[in-house]
């Protein structure tokens, strides 16, 4: 897995030191999940756009944001599960305090989801263009911003010592937000961007 | 006026390079923006006048 | 009532007219280009010259005549965009199409220019070119939304098509602002608990306040009267095959 790849690759860059990985780690680890993610983006639209499915999904299915909820689902199954999942060796990688562990993994998944449903925007917005990975990476980092921020400001919290609750608070919120209303962007972006 | 002479404004108290830096830059970059439209305007009009004036003469060649 | 109803609609309608507009635009832009050079002329000569100097930061506060001002306009202009986004997404208005074409460039240009003007005023009243600070990163981010509206307007070959994307991108964006500030400034308050302010206008005396709200008021009127001409641009070139712009290209060749 990239996420891994690329968390390994960090410490040989910056030196073995253990507190400075330390500090850098919960930034690291949201920044490396992050990149991931859009990595990752490109193929959730793209596969089914070059052999034809998906302009049936858009032209048939009824109504169209609930394929777009299961597709990006499944690719949230595929891609982000794991991540989650695999986030303690990352962690462990980077020297993270053990106690913050939890809260990483709580953070990965509620903010991985909405990193593949605001992706999904930009993937729709993209799918047929040329370098469209490059252009959806350009669209969809600025609003991936906040995600970063509330995700690891979280771990950071926790290493601190500090309680994380009020960042948690605010991403169960984003979560509900952009889970409820991105699906219907992403499938107006299908629409647009097929026409 | 805040300043006692021309001298001391230029100076801006020894910040000059960089207000005047920003003010220039400032002045460069609305200019540009002023002067586009006019710019992109006068070519649309040379260039659809040409093509009209060319269509004219197509339709009194083709008359002839 | 209804009546009300009928003048609402058919004003709605006029106003997305292209052609409408156009004449509406070439009556008011030479007002608001007027109104707007001699605001931003008036405001900076009074700003640079008369305005008392800055007790804590000298001569260089001065730059905030330039600064502000296009820092503001940065923002607002995308809000309209996004505004214009929606209009076009439930109307289908092709004239908010081409308003958000015409505007989006001065858009990043203003933003931009808040970026490194503001540098320029960092460096000799904090020492750094460059600080992480609530303002700063927002507008960075602003930069990064604006380019991506640029370059997926530039990658969509179907005009309708761009627009439409665009559109959504700049809707989507828009909402997105008041979160990111939010999260912006909130991220600065975890990793600097001694947070300093850039520019704390509040406890600015009205000396040093009027010449801003000139400038202020100058780049806003400048900024209308720029889309109204470069809209009417767009206009122009789209609507190039009509009729009534087929007879103002030979009434303008006379």
């Amino acid at each position: 897995m990239f996420f891994v790849l690329a968390v390994a690759l960090f410490p040989l860059g910056v030196g073995p030191g253990p507190e400075r990985l330390a500090e850098l780690a919960p930034g690291v680890l949201w920044v490396l999940a992050l990149l991931s993610t859009l990595l990752a983006l490109d193929g959730l639209f793209r596969r089914d756009y070059d052999d034809g499915t998906l302009e049936q999904m858009v032209l048939h299915a009824q109504p169209l944001f609930a394929g777009v909820i299961a597709k990006i689902a499944a690719h949230w199954l595929v891609t982000g599960l794991p991540l989650v999942l695999l986030s303690p060796v990352a962690a462990l990688m980077l020297n993270l305090p053990s106690e913050a562990f939890g809260t990483l993994m709580v953070t990965l998944l509620l903010g991985t989801p909405v990193l593949s449903v605001i992706g999904a925007v930009g993937a729709a917005l993209t799918v047929n263009l040329k370098r469209g990975s490059l252009l959806l990476a350009l669209i969809v980092l600025p609003l991936y911003v906040p995600v970063l921020i509330l995700g690891s400001g979280a771990v950071a919290a926790v290493v601190d010592g500090v309680g994380a609750s009020a960042q948690l608070a605010w991403m169960a919120a984003l979560a509900s937000l952009s889970i409820t209303f991105a699906p219907f962007a992403a499938a107006m972006g299908l629409k647009v961007g097929l026409e | 006026m805040s300043f006692d002479s021309v001298a001391s404004f230029i100076a801006m108290g020894g910040h000059g390079l960089y207000v005047w830096s920003a003010y220039g830059l400032g002045l460069v970059v609305l200019l540009a923006n002023l002067c586009a439209p006019y710019i992109t305007r006068r070519r649309f009009f040379a260039i659809e006048g040409e093509r009209a004036r060319r269509g004219a003469v197509d339709a009194d060649e083709v008359k002839s | 009532m209804s009546s009300a109803m009928n003048v609402l609609k058919s004003w709605w309608h006029r106003l997305g007219s292209p052609r409408s507009f156009y004449g509406i635009a070439g009556r008011l832009a030479p007002w608001f280009l007027g109104v707007g050079v001699l605001g931003i002329v008036v405001g900076f000569a009074w700003g640079l010259a008369f305005a008392p100097q800055d007790y804590l930061q000298g001569n260089s506060f001065r730059i905030i005549y330039v600064h502000v001002p296009t820092a503001i306009l940065a923002q607002s202009v995308y809000m309209m965009v996004g505004a214009a986004g929606l209009v076009l997404l439930v109307w289908r208005m092709k004239l908010a199409d081409m308003f958000m074409v015409a505007v989006v460039p001065f858009g990043m240009s203003m933003t931009a220019l808040a970026l490194i003007t503001g540098a320029i005023w960092g460096k000799p009243t904090w020492g750094t070119w460059w600080v992480w600070d609530a303002r700063t990163t927002s507008m960075l981010v602003l930069l990064f939304l604006y380019f991506g509206l640029m370059a997926l307007r530039q990658a969509i070959p179907r005009e309708e098509t761009a627009g439409r994307a665009c559109a959504l991108l700049a809707v989507v964006g828009t909402i997105n602002i008041p979160i990111i500030k939010y999260s912006v400034d909130w991220w600065l308050t975890l990793h600097q608990p001694s947070t300093f302010k850039l520019t704390e206008a509040p406890s600015m005396p009205p000396e040093m306040y009027l010449p801003l709200l000139v400038s202020v008021l100058g780049f806003y009127a400048l900024f209308g009267g720029l889309a109204f001409m470069r809209t009417a641009n767009v206009i122009l070139e789209r609507e190039r095959a009509t009729q009534w712009v087929q007879a103002t290209v030979r009434q303008h060749v006379q």
